[in-house]
């Protein structure tokens, strides 16, 4: 086999045999173990999950367009935010970047066949689908209106369908431990010979650290739930004021989980903007060892910091000193990674496509979310802007300023890996303005309200607020248009893309060492091992117009410098 | 239970039981050693949302731990104890036997361990009837009169045996069946099965004619401890206790000092329900550790353990241990409190 | 532009939406002692943060433009991917700075708890969806705090349900409301005025309406004049009206006056007509509804739960004030 044809064959645009047309029928989906195949399902599921919790938050929006009724009643309203939060939270974003990026990415940046416990893996999705089924089950029949936390002693007194969508959390919470525990083996036990723990991408340090939360804190979700499900069924007295139970008790509970929660939302976000950083950049990312380890202090210190979220709940004065002494522990981590990905820009070779504009607006958005969640940790401030829509705000600039950025940088960037297929990138830039747009239109009016005493969860308001709710709605609008114009874009690649080879942003981790999209092994030659941030290791190669990892190529012959992209 | 566990080991069709995605046998017992350790942490974790409520309240009410308690039998928390600790041995000792490719030797022994565990279930079984017939419910359903006491079997002991009487029957024709039709393997399972819900009914007999001899003791001197207090318990229905909570709400400090006694036995019904709580959850991990190792028993008598392939013995045992060991916290905390 | 919900009526038909008092641009006007120190910790932090997000910005915008990749600038430039005294220097730093928020923060926040010895008691009463505040002198009001300016107020609260919270935005000041226990806080208003007091923990439907109107007085006279309630010259002349503070005060909590169910069944336009209960039907006269109030259990409204939620006021309200009672609900026979 002469050496173009290997190259081609190997590194080229897989029209045959990749692992989407391995096998044909719903069987060959249904039970797949390809983690590749599980992750693309999980895709499908968490933006079914994301666009089904945007409607509940354009309906909401558009009903706070004015201070009295508009066409939801107060307990309607309750439920819209209530299930925006639910389905948001549990259903989308906690899967989100781990569940469907990690999965599809993670085993072969290891140069792995697959993870772990591939039937977990599944297992996994599946549990996902039944706890978002239980989810919409209690949406559509007694519909839930406790709010995502579920704090007692409401959520023991409402007459909604908290039995069910407490249970749909709980097979959820499994489903993010299993991923999360395959992940961790598959980290430690699955590397490819010579993948040392300081070669692996900075994604996989992501999802690495998000996995140890996942296992360690879920469990302490389940148990709270299924102690509010005996609550509610039982009367078992631990959280029921009434008889003799402390509600403070399941606040401590809940966030214990939910706030390293957040880290399971943010870190692989943060995984993903680094290899963004370093691939559009073209320049080994700034300070790799610090960021990989302060991704693991974050995941361990975020264990530390639930009682933030209950400044004004009555916990003693001692306790509340310590935890917002803790918090800002945890903000010079998070700074210094921002830091990081300043001077890897600086001096680089920056291609302004459209994953590095949205990391960008990650740096943008996830800036404002962190230094605001300096007042929040601040004692005296947070005793004002507790409850109101401040926090609103600022966890929104975390969660979807962060997040979804992150999300949708990372699909952009492996979409090509994915699918073989380019996206349009004048219509992905579109998307990615317009959600940077829209995205601060909704969510900086509310910092200003927030601090002017517009509580949260409010369905009707002080008409001294309409103006910084007009703007937020008018922002919401424009947020969801440009979602569903960047989700447009990805599944318009998908079937009318140009084809693309094996490598066309010439990036170096190991996933970039195979096919378009990759065959159902993922690797069908020897893999070579490189710095996954040299970017020299990968040459141009005009036939593909993809990049090559140097060893393949002839011998002797002279890299060619890339192509250069669109600016 | 099951299936996580049948997950952490891949499928065994492909040749010599290693799945194709690993490298070699010692990559896929790494892997399932170090994802059956971390599933072990969350488990672990998973109960200590309910230890943190343990401590809690024993902390703000030591007071009614200290009554509480002498509701619960020693001699049968004591022998389960015993119980669980010897199929902690045999478990350990099949461990031993798979790593020397020993089938036969680890069949027996795991078949040893799922009696003890079904002991401990019959057990378990006597322990809750008997509480229920007294009206020791959870929190709000608390309602204790010691009179209520039946003079038979309890009829809620008999409820709770009727699917181990029905697993009993349909595990015996099966292996009468495969025995008639001379399917040697299939008879040894489901024979291993009869005798494992058998262990049950062990459990249960011995437990239930301990407390018709001896088991009085116990909650007669409970019966003392609290006897100032019974004249609250006696002719309120659960009902009436609810319209009182809900009036005494109005003022909720007020409530909860201008009456000692009547809160000291309301109070009791947290520890119940804590106690529920924490040994329901137990013996759901009981019930799942029985399926586990059922699943281990098959695959023994099918002869698959290797001195290089015991993997998910191993794993298992390790459960097992897991779940002996939640049990050795358990006693003590709820037991033998004083 | 705002028009009362119908179901807020029994609370705010006498609660007018006070003039916004605007402060600095984030915030209302600084009403009470602590505020200040609260707005400058803000804006320090806000200053701080907006230092460093400018610099990051257009560090950010700075590089993406002047290291654009181009023809002539195909690789990146040789540069270092690690500088220790670099990165020392940037965790340091914003290190320092942090320290300095969490001792401002902390500071400010003992301030906001500790109340002063010499702070007058006014016990909070909340529930679903209304505020009843309970004076040293024995006087209560529905849905209204009066407060005397320069004189700090220790507030001892208590839910009658779920959780609520205690929040006043121009006061700086906010605590959740936990049933079972007590929780406090305390205030020391230095401005004259009428301000908003929102609960901020969801507590349920209406939850966005459950809100109190906060006024300062001048003097001590002007509070008593605003919280007294002249219950023998209304029972000369006005009966009704003596009959509607009871219902605010005991009632309103539970019983909606504009046909919606809450907890317990409305009581408006049911005067004079057939109630189905559990045992029937019911005629809503002087004889039921003295029945219901002393024995809440006797007949259940169709519905709701048995046993009845609501605790039984014998003993708590006399003949005279059960009889203002009835007026008050013969009053509301047509709305």
């Amino acid at each position: 086999m002469s050496n173009a044809v290997f190259i081609k064959q190997h590194f080229g645009h897989a029209e045959k045999n990749n692992y989407l047309n391995v096998s044909k029928g719903w069987k060959s989906w249904a039970f797949t173990l390809d983690h590749k195949r599980i992750g693309v399902m999980y895709l499908i599921g968490i933006t079914t999950a994301l666009l089904l919790a945007g409607v509940f938050a354009l309906v909401l929006r558009s009903e706070l367009f004015i201070p009295g009724k508009m066409f939801l009643t107060e307990a309607q309203y309750n439920r819209m935010f209530t299930l925006h939060g639910a389905i948001m939270v549990f259903s989308f974003i906690i899967p989100s970047i781990p569940a469907a990026l990690g999965n599809f990415v993670l085993p072969m940046m290891l140069g792995a066949k697959d993870v772990a416990f591939p039937r977990m893996n599944l297992m996994s999705f599946y549990l996902w689908v039944i706890g978002t089924f239980f989810l919409v089950v209690a949406m559509l029949t007694n519909s839930l209106d406790t709010g995502w936390t579920f704090y007692t002693p409401y959520s023991i007194r409402t007459s909604t369908g908290v039995v069910a969508a407490t249970f749909g959390t709980f097979v959820l919470g499994f489903s993010s431990i299993f991923t999360g525990l395959n992940f961790l083996v598959t980290v430690n036990t699955m590397r490819a010979p010579g993948m040392t723990w300081f070669k692996m991408p900075l994604f996989v340090w992501g999802i690495y650290a998000t996995a140890i939360i996942q296992v360690l804190a879920t469990p302490i979700l389940g148990i709270t739930l299924l102690l509010l499900i005996a609550e509610r069924v039982l009367q078992i007295g631990i959280f029921d004021p009434k008889y003799g139970g402390d509600p403070v008790l399941f606040q401590h509970f809940f966030w214990f989980y939910s706030h390293p929660a957040v880290y399971i939302m943010i870190l692989p976000g943060m995984g993903i903007i680094s290899d963004l950083m370093a691939v559009y950049c073209r320049k080994k990312i700034f300070g790799y060892s610090f960021i990989a380890f302060s991704s693991v202090a974050i995941a361990i210190l975020g264990f530390l910091v639930w009682g933030h979220h209950m400044f004004t709940s009555g916990q003693s004065e001692v306790v509340t000193l310590i935890f917002s002494a803790i918090t800002f522990s945890v903000a010079i981590p998070s700074a210094v990674k921002v830091f990081n990905w300043l001077a890897t820009m600086y001096k680089g070779c920056i291609s302004l496509v459209t994953p590095m504009l949205y990391a960008m607006s990650f740096i943008f958005l996830f800036g404002i979310g962190g230094l605001t969640g300096l007042f929040l940790g601040a004692l005296r401030t947070d005793i004002h802007l507790h409850d109101t829509y401040f926090v609103v705000a600022h966890f929104h600039y975390v969660m979807v300023g962060g997040t979804l950025t992150a999300l949708f940088g990372g699909l952009y960037h492996w979409w090509p890996k994915m699918f073989g297929r380019m996206y349009n990138e004048l219509w992905g830039r579109i998307g990615c303005l317009l959600v940077f747009i829209g995205f601060n239109l909704t969510f900086f009016p509310q910092f200003v309200m927030g601090s002017r005493g517009m509580a949260r969860r409010y369905a009707r308001y002080d008409p001294e607020f309409q103006i910084f709710h007009q703007w937020s709605t008018v922002g919401a609008l424009i947020l969801g248009a440009g979602i569903v114009i960047a989700i447009a874009t990805l599944v318009h690649a998908v079937f009318r893309g140009k084809l693309c080879g094996g490598n066309p942003f010439g990036a170096a981790s190991l996933e970039w060492q195979s096919s378009s999209p990759p065959s159902f092994h993922n690797f069908d030659h020897k893999i070579v091992l490189n710095d996954p941030y040299d970017f020299d290791s990968q040459i141009y190669d005009p036939d593909l117009d993809s990049y090559v990892q140097r060893s393949f190529t002839v011998p002797g012959q002279e890299p060619v410098p890339g192509k250069p992209q669109t600016v | 239970m099951t299936s996580e566990h049948g997950d952490h080991h891949d499928d065994h069709e492909h040749g010599e039981f290693i799945a194709h995605h690993f490298e070699s046998a010692e990559q896929q017992f790494d892997a399932g050693k170090l994802g059956i350790w971390a599933f072990l942490v969350t488990e672990v974790l998973f109960f200590t949302g309910l230890f943190c409520a343990y401590v809690l309240y024993r902390f703000h009410h030591p007071e009614i731990f200290v009554q509480a308690h002498h509701f619960l039998d020693k001699i049968l928390g004591g022998g389960n104890t015993i119980v669980l600790l010897f199929s902690s041995l045999t478990m350990a000792l099949a461990v031993r036997a798979s790593q020397l490719g020993q089938n036969r030797t680890v069949a027996t022994m795991v078949l040893v361990t799922m009696v003890c565990a079904s002991i401990f279930l019959g057990v378990k079984a006597v322990e809750y009837s008997h509480k229920w017939d007294i009206g020791i419910f959870v929190r709000a359903h608390f309602s204790l009169d010691e009179s209520h006491h039946p003079k038979g079997i309890s009829p809620y002991l008999t409820m709770i045996s009727i699917i181990p009487l029905i697993l009993l029957f349909v595990f015996g024709a099966m292996a009468l069946l495969y025995r008639f039709t001379n399917s040697l393997f299939r008879a040894a399972f489901w024979g291993g099965m009869t005798l494992m819900v058998a262990g049950y009914f062990i459990g249960a007999i011995g437990g239930y004619f301990y407390m018709k001899v001896g088991g009085g003791d116990a909650h007669s001197t409970a019966g003392k401890v609290i006897e100032h207090h019974d004249d609250h318990a006696d002719g309120h229905d659960p009902g009436d206790d609810h319209a009182q909570e809900s009036a005494s709400e109005s003022q909720p400090a007020g409530g909860a000092h201008d009456h000692e006694t009547r809160d000291l036995h309301h109070d009791i019904g947290i520890f119940f329900s804590i106690y529920y709580c924490m040994t329901g959850l137990h013996a759901i991990h009981v019930v799942g550790g029985i399926v586990a190792l059922a699943w281990i028993f098959y695959r023994s008598l099918l002869g698959h353990w290797r001195s290089d392939y015991f993997g998910p013995v191993d794993y298992v045992g390790l459960y097992w241990h897991l779940v002996d060991l939640i049990w050795i916290f358990l006693f003590p905390l709820l037991y033998l409190i004083n | 532009m705002l028009k009362i919900p119908v179901s807020l009526l029994a609370q705010a038909e006498d609660l007018p939406i006070p003039e916004y008092q605007w402060g600095d641009y984030f915030f209302p006007v600084q009403a009470a002692e602590g505020a200040a120190e609260n707005d400058f910790l803000f804006w320090a932090i806000l200053w701080i943060s907006t230092l460093f997000f400018v610099l990051i910005v257009v560090l950010m915008l700075y590089f993406a433009w002047k290291y654009r990749r181009r023809p002539g600038h195909e690789k990146a430039l040789p540069s270092s991917s690690h500088n220790t005294s670099l990165e020392i220097i940037w965790s340091v730093i914003p290190s320092i700075i942090l320290v300095w928020i969490f001792y401002a923060g902390a500071n400010g926040y003992f301030q906001s708890r500790v109340a002063p010895e010499s702070a007058e008691d006014i016990w909070v009463t909340a529930q679903q969806f209304s505020w009843t505040f309970t004076y040293a002198d024995g006087d209560s009001t529905p849905s209204e705090l009066h407060l005397v300016v320069n004189r700090p107020v220790k507030f001892t609260m208590e839910s009658r349900d779920v959780l609520h919270s205690f929040f006043i935005p121009a006061f700086r000041q906010k605590q959740d409301i936990v049933p079972g226990r007590y929780t406090y806080t305390w205030v020391k208003p230095t401005k004259i005025g009428t301000f908003r007091l929102y609960c901020a923990e969801y507590c349920g439907d209406n939850h966005s309406l459950m809100i109190a109107n906060v006024t300062v007085h001048a003097t001590e006279e002007d509070r008593k004049a605003a919280t007294k309630w002249d219950w023998d010259l209304y029972a000369q002349t006005d009966p009704v009206k003596n009959g509607q503070r009871l219902f605010q005060l005991n009632c309103a909590g539970c019983h909606k006056i504009d046909g919606q169910r809450s907890t317990g069944p409305p009581l408006n336009g049911i005067w004079g007509k057939q109630e189905p209960v559990l045992s029937g039907t019911r005629l809503v006269d002087e004889e039921y509804i003295r029945e219901s109030i002393l024995n809440p259990n006797a007949e259940i409204v169709s519905g709701y739960t048995t046993p009845s939620q609501m605790q039984s006021f014998d003993g708590k309200l006399n003949d005279d004030q059960i009889m203002w009672l009835i007026f008050y609900i013969k009053s509301l026979a047509d709305k």
